[in-house]
């Protein structure tokens, strides 16, 4: 048993890391690498694959152009309704909630967030659809509203399933904030608004972004909300895919989107860090 | 400002209420309350289809979470023993199966295991010594494979950042007192890193029996209750769906106050300092 320390520790490390890493090999590089080559290839006369080296799925990208500005417009407009409900929320819950009830506002808010986003989503199906809301509108002399499946009810729904979500790091980074700064700040003649504008905003702006980037990163991929409150009319890149891989099966033009839609990912978390870069860089305040 | 945070809360539970409330009706249209009744619960729970979805999607995140508790953990002990450049590569591959969206996870994990498959079904034929080899598909298998990605970086991460206010001395001290690493390990870090552990998987059971987009795709013939739900939603929601959600919804809760209980600050038993 002539085994050196270092090489016995290696093994143990490679040991410990190799199940973790055949699973992501597996799971995730291989599969990656497969749609890498997919979306090079051809459609098969009968549907799936040709082996092929062409880039004309992805010239072929704008036969799909209604589902990317969809998603490219909706996905940020939904987080920016979003921010707008998060923020007063998560205002309330840092700095104004009553310290005995903060625990418990907080879990609530963050409840809604680990349970089903599907039954969560079609709860809004009775809201929305015609027995709902329409019908309580008609009683008050506006009839034939429509809000299922349309934009309206997708960010309905958006704002609804992410809340928790963005409220979280807005809530994180208010909640660090040093009281003390607002102190000095009123103690040299600022107004309420001027210390929020000039001291609170300022400093939770990392917990803003992190929260934008979060939700609009996780809406490019969404297929749910649109699906059950878009009814097939407002559709995103994920709706694309599914009709693409499980109905139409192209699987190589699919592959193709799938690409891009990862790629657009990256790029706005390379943006996105980045940006928390710069305001890590230029806002540290430090009290102690 | 108090107006408007009601207003926020009425907003996150409305829905919420409306299905549990929905769940209790009397009458056969989902969306026209007409009477209490729990008769629901009944067809719920004597529907075999979805009992067996239900079961199917307890099973698939019980197994992925266990295992990615497990691997999840040591690949945390793992990477800090790792060079500079193994573990960013490791953390890219971590955050990647965290942020791709589910879609395209769904996607490419179906293409490459129909070709996996392809490749290796005839291999096996060929090597088997009987008429009846046995034929890799889509199932189970694939849908724990699937979720046990996500599921191993969440609770690496989880594990990894309670290892990292873990002190380095009290490992020391035990090496010193001539525990063995494995000792060193059962009686000094696992203790501590426990509830970590123990939250991670919660988390990752939670995900992997809340996910819809990624076992979709793979999950061949088999349903998982998420599968069932969307499925129903789109014939039409029953009063049964609102029932087996409510059960859903109030297993959830149970889960989320069972891991803010182990994830909230205590003093551990042996002093970190």
């Amino acid at each position: 048993m002539a085994m050196t320390i270092a090489t016995r520790k290696r093994l143990v490390t490679a040991l410990l890391i190799g199940p973790s890493a055949a699973w992501l090999s597996l799971f995730l590089v291989l599969p990656f690498i497969a749609i890498l080559v997919f979306s090079v290839g051809e459609r098969a006369p009968e549907g799936g694959y040709q082996a092929a080296f062409t880039f004309a799925q992805f010239m072929n990208l704008p036969a799909r152009a209604t589902a990317f500005w969809n998603t490219m417009i909706l996905a940020p407009v939904g987080a920016f309704f979003c921010l707008l409900v998060a923020y007063p929320t998560a205002y309330y819950l840092a700095i104004k909630a009553p310290a005995r009830y903060r625990m418990l506002l907080v879990s609530l808010v963050v409840v809604p967030f680990w349970t089903s986003l599907l039954v969560r989503t079609y709860a809004w199906i009775f809201i929305l659809g015609a027995r709902g809301l329409p019908n309580l509108l008609a009683l008050i002399g506006l009839p034939d509203v429509r809000l299922l499946n349309t934009p309206g009810a997708v960010l309905l729904g958006i704002v609804y399933g992410y809340l928790p979500l963005m409220i979280m790091p807005i809530y994180v980074s208010l909640e660090k904030l040093d009281c003390r700064l607002l102190e000095a700040s009123a103690d040299l003649g600022a107004s309420p608004v001027r210390s929020f504008f000039n001291v609170t905003l300022p400093l939770s702006l990392p917990g803003v972004a992190t929260g934008v980037a979060l939700v609009t990163i996780l809406l490019l991929g969404e297929y749910l909300i649109p699906q059950l409150l878009g009814g097939g009319k407002v559709f995103f890149i994920g709706n694309a895919l599914v009709d693409l891989f499980l109905q139409s099966r192209n699987w190589p033009y699919g592959s193709a989107i799938a690409v891009t839609l990862v790629s657009v990912v990256v790029l706005i978390i390379t943006l996105a860090m980045r940006l928390a870069w710069r305001f890590a860089g230029t806002r540290q305040v430090d009290l102690v | 400002m108090r107006a408007f945070i009601t207003a926020v809360y009425l907003f996150l539970y409305a829905p919420i209420a409306l299905v549990v409330l929905l769940s209790f009706n009397a009458g056969r249209n989902a969306s026209d309350f007409t009477g209490f009744s729990t008769a629901w619960y009944g067809k719920a729970l004597s529907n075999t289809f979805l009992m067996q979805a239900l079961e199917n999607s307890l099973m698939v995140a019980f197994i992925s979470a266990g295992l990615a508790a497990i691997y999840g953990t040591m690949a945390a002990m793992g990477l800090e023993r790792l060079g500079k450049r193994g573990r960013m590569l490791f953390d890219g591959l971590l955050a990647a199966a965290i942020v791709v969206p589910g879609v395209v996870i769904g996607i490419a994990t179906l293409v490459a295991l129909v070709q996996l498959f392809a490749l290796l079904n005839p291999i096996v034929a060929a090597l088997w010594p009987t008429d009846s080899p046995p034929q890799f598909g889509f199932g189970y298998g694939s849908i724990i494979a699937a979720h046990g990605l996500f599921s191993m970086a969440l609770v690496t991460m989880i594990v990894r950042a309670r290892i990292a206010t873990l002190g380095r001395d009290i490992v020391e001290a035990s090496a010193d007192l001539y525990a063995t690493p494995f000792n060193t390990f059962r009686l000094i870090v696992l203790p501590q890193i426990f509830p970590a552990i123990l939250s991670g998987f919660l988390l990752a059971f939670t995900f992997s029996f809340d996910d819809f987009i990624i076992a979709f795709f793979v999950c061949g013939s088999k349903t998982t209750l998420p599968i069932y739900i969307f499925a129903s939603v789109r014939r039409g929601v029953t009063p049964e769906i609102n029932a087996i959600a409510t059960l859903v919804l109030t297993a959830s809760l149970l889960l989320i106050l069972l891991s803010r209980f182990l994830m909230r600050d205590r003093p551990s038993p042996v002093p970190s300092e």
